[in-house]
């Protein structure tokens, strides 16, 4: 595919960098990104991954637009209340960059319908809101060995970590089982700053990105956690864990499952 | 010189608003155990009947103590001490 004049023009800040180049543009062109979750997190990763022309682009989400979500939300505005979030975050992204092919999945994932959903995308973004979601999109993401890019927020504290299935460990070597309904607060309960999931969904943006162009160091077997109020961005290591239920040796979730009820009202 | 740990934000409602306070040297969980006496509440939320919780990770200057020697691992004064806390906000 050769660029046009105007997507010359459009990314020529990226085409500029030796890093990236025509070459790797191609390569960003050429891609499918899906989100999980169009919300808090999964806005900002979409608005810059459309930004850059990432080829396809799916939102999954089936809740719509509240007046609540405007706060930390930007690709939603007070035109799209009421609107499913993945079609209102459609809109906006299109509106930025019509190069990119945005399919909006008005569904709720579930481990039913998520193997078809991810099996003809490249990378996968995390940016759900809840405990069971994660760890199924996690366990989805190893049985397919598909890169995942898992970004999670509460109150002033973001958290970031790329797993690689077969090369870095997965969200359960790092956090083994979801807390019990209760102990964790949601951002519904606790709150979060607004801007606080745009900094953390523009490292997962990054962490993307370099995957899809192949340069640098992925964020891959550490977990990057970021303190807004101390203004602190702190790594911790995160090794393979042999015993790991889905990624160890002797793996005992051999077929996705939907985690009870009971965890899901954190 | 003691041991620093770092308190995650959501326990440190616990800790007085403070986001570092200081341990004594020992094994973890008599870290945790001490602690706790000095910020009530807040050994259950890392640990339960002496063990860790599954769901909160405990690292010894980057690394995860469930790779050490978990509850067992030893730490030593200027040694920084992070509670990390799984979150699921989007």
């Amino acid at each position: 595919m050769e660029f046009t004049e105007e997507q010359l023009k459009r990314y020529s800040r990226h085409i500029i960098l030796p890093e990236v180049g025509g070459k790797g543009q191609q390569k960003i062109s050429n891609s499918k990104v899906l989100i999980v979750g169009a919300g808090g997190l999964g806005c900002p990763v979409g608005y810059y991954l459309a930004a850059a022309g990432v080829g396809t682009l799916a939102l999954v989400d089936n809740d719509v637009v509240e007046l609540s979500n405007l706060q930390r939300q930007i690709a939603h505005s007070v035109k799209t209340l009421g609107i499913n979030k993945a079609d209102s975050a459609k809109q906006t992204f299109e509106n930025l960059n019509p190069d990119v092919n945005v399919v909006a999945v008005k569904e709720r994932i579930n481990s039913k319908n998520i193997l078809g959903l991810f099996k003809d995308y490249d990378i996968i973004v995390d940016g759900t809101d809840n405990f069971p979601t994660r760890y199924l999109i996690n366990d989805a993401c190893v049985m397919l060995k598909k890169p995942l890019v898992s970004g999670a927020i509460l109150r002033f504290e973001g958290q970031v970590t790329t797993i690689l299935p077969g090369e870095g460990p997965c969200y359960r070597c790092l956090f083994e089982e979801p807390p019990p309904a209760g102990l964790v607060p949601s951002c519904q309960e606790a709150g979060v700053l607004g801007v606080l999931p745009g900094i953390i969904g523009a490292l997962q943006a990054t962490e993307v990105l370099k995957l899809i162009i192949g340069k640098g160091k992925p964020l891959k077997g550490e977990l990057l956690i970021y303190d807004a109020l101390g203004v602190n961005f702190r790594k911790v290591r995160v090794p393979k864990n042999s015993d790991c239920p889905i990624c160890g040796k002797n793996p005992t979730i051999k077929e996705l499952s939907d985690i009870p009820e009971q965890y899901c009202s954190i | 010189m003691a041991v620093t740990v770092k308190i995650p934000v959501p326990l440190q409602r616990l800790t007085q608003g403070k986001a570092e306070v200081e341990g004594e040297p020992g094994t973890i969980i008599s870290l945790i155990t001490n602690l706790d006496q000095k910020y009530p509440g807040l050994g259950e939320r890392i640990s339960d009947g002496g063990k860790l919780r599954r769901f909160v990770n405990v690292y010894v200057n980057e690394e995860d103590v469930r790779f050490l020697k978990n509850e067992a691992t030893e730490v030593k004064d200027g040694d920084e001490i992070s509670i990390v806390p799984a979150i699921a906000g989007g």
